[in-house]
């Protein structure tokens, strides 16, 4: 029976990664793009956690690092969902085709 | 690093969610498959030795994250506010192409890369206790930390001026 090694989690993190990335570029609804952003997030998270296991770090950078990028999703959520938010009261819409000037 | 039986579901489980959540036409459907996407994520976590992410996961992105994210889809009503998929069937494929493009580039790089050996093995227990984790955080990562302070207090003033703007217009 195959043992589960790292290049699982890699071959896993990376496919999620894609499909995340596929996300931003096939979808139109803003809110959707940014759920397809917190896919790629989670996969980085996902080969961080992975590694983190496969080196035995005693300093658990992996884990740290994980949390970091956790807040930065966190803040970025926040600003972001704002944006979206404030663009949808100017323009009634959240489609990005018709989100194309940057003036208010 | 697991049991190829725990493995395995799981891994089905996450690309089923991940792909049902770019392909929902619902926004709801979409964040709901999101939200199953995390929990097995939170799940690999425990696999992975890393309860205290694992419990994060669950909290802040399962938690916190999706709910917000839940809230602006109801308040704004944007369930289906989609129209066109995309601008004509060209943006379509060129986007398969890429993705496919990225997928093969991934797997050249891993194919090509030296993957780092464990040290010693595999160890069985690695201690990733929130005790563990705190400690490491405060003696070994105390400067990213206080840059993480910063980066939320700028999102935080940012959500404010943005929103003190917008009433004053």
């Amino acid at each position: 029976m195959a043992e589960v090694t790292i290049e699982w989690y890699i071959a896993l993190s990376t496919v999620l990664f894609t499909i995340g990335a596929l996300g931003v570029l096939m979808r139109r609804n803003a809110i959707i793009i940014f759920m397809s952003i917190e896919l790629m997030l989670n996969a980085a998270n996902l080969a961080f956690v992975a590694f983190a296991r496969h080196l035995g770090d005693e300093l658990l950078g992996g884990q740290i690092f994980v949390f970091f990028v956790m807040t930065v999703a966190a803040a970025e959520v926040a600003v972001g969902l704002a944006l979206i938010v404030a663009i949808f009261r100017s323009k009634q819409s959240i489609n990005i085709d018709e989100v194309n000037v940057l003036k208010g | 690093m697991g049991n190829i039986f725990v493995f395995i579901p799981l891994a089905l489980i996450a690309l089923t969610a991940a792909v049902g959540t770019v392909t929902s036409r619902n926004a709801i459907h979409s964040a709901l498959f999101l939200i199953l996407n995390m929990a097995t994520l939170a799940a690999f976590y425990v696999v992975l030795q890393a309860p205290f992410i694992a419990m994060a996961q669950v909290a802040v992105y399962a938690g916190a994250i999706m709910v917000l994210f839940l809230f602006v889809i109801m308040l704004l009503g944007a369930e289906q506010l989609e129209g066109v998929v995309a601008r004509g069937r060209a943006q379509v494929w060129l986007a398969l192409l890429l993705g496919i493009g990225l997928i093969v580039s991934f797997g050249a790089a891993l194919f090509v890369a030296d993957t780092p050996s464990a040290n010693e093995g595999l160890l069985d227990v690695i201690d990733a206790s929130p005790v563990a984790v705190g400690l490491r955080l405060f003696e070994n990562y105390v400067f990213p930390f206080e840059v993480t302070s910063l980066l939320l207090l700028v999102a935080m003033i940012g959500v404010v001026v943005l929103r003190t703007y917008e009433q004053r217009k």
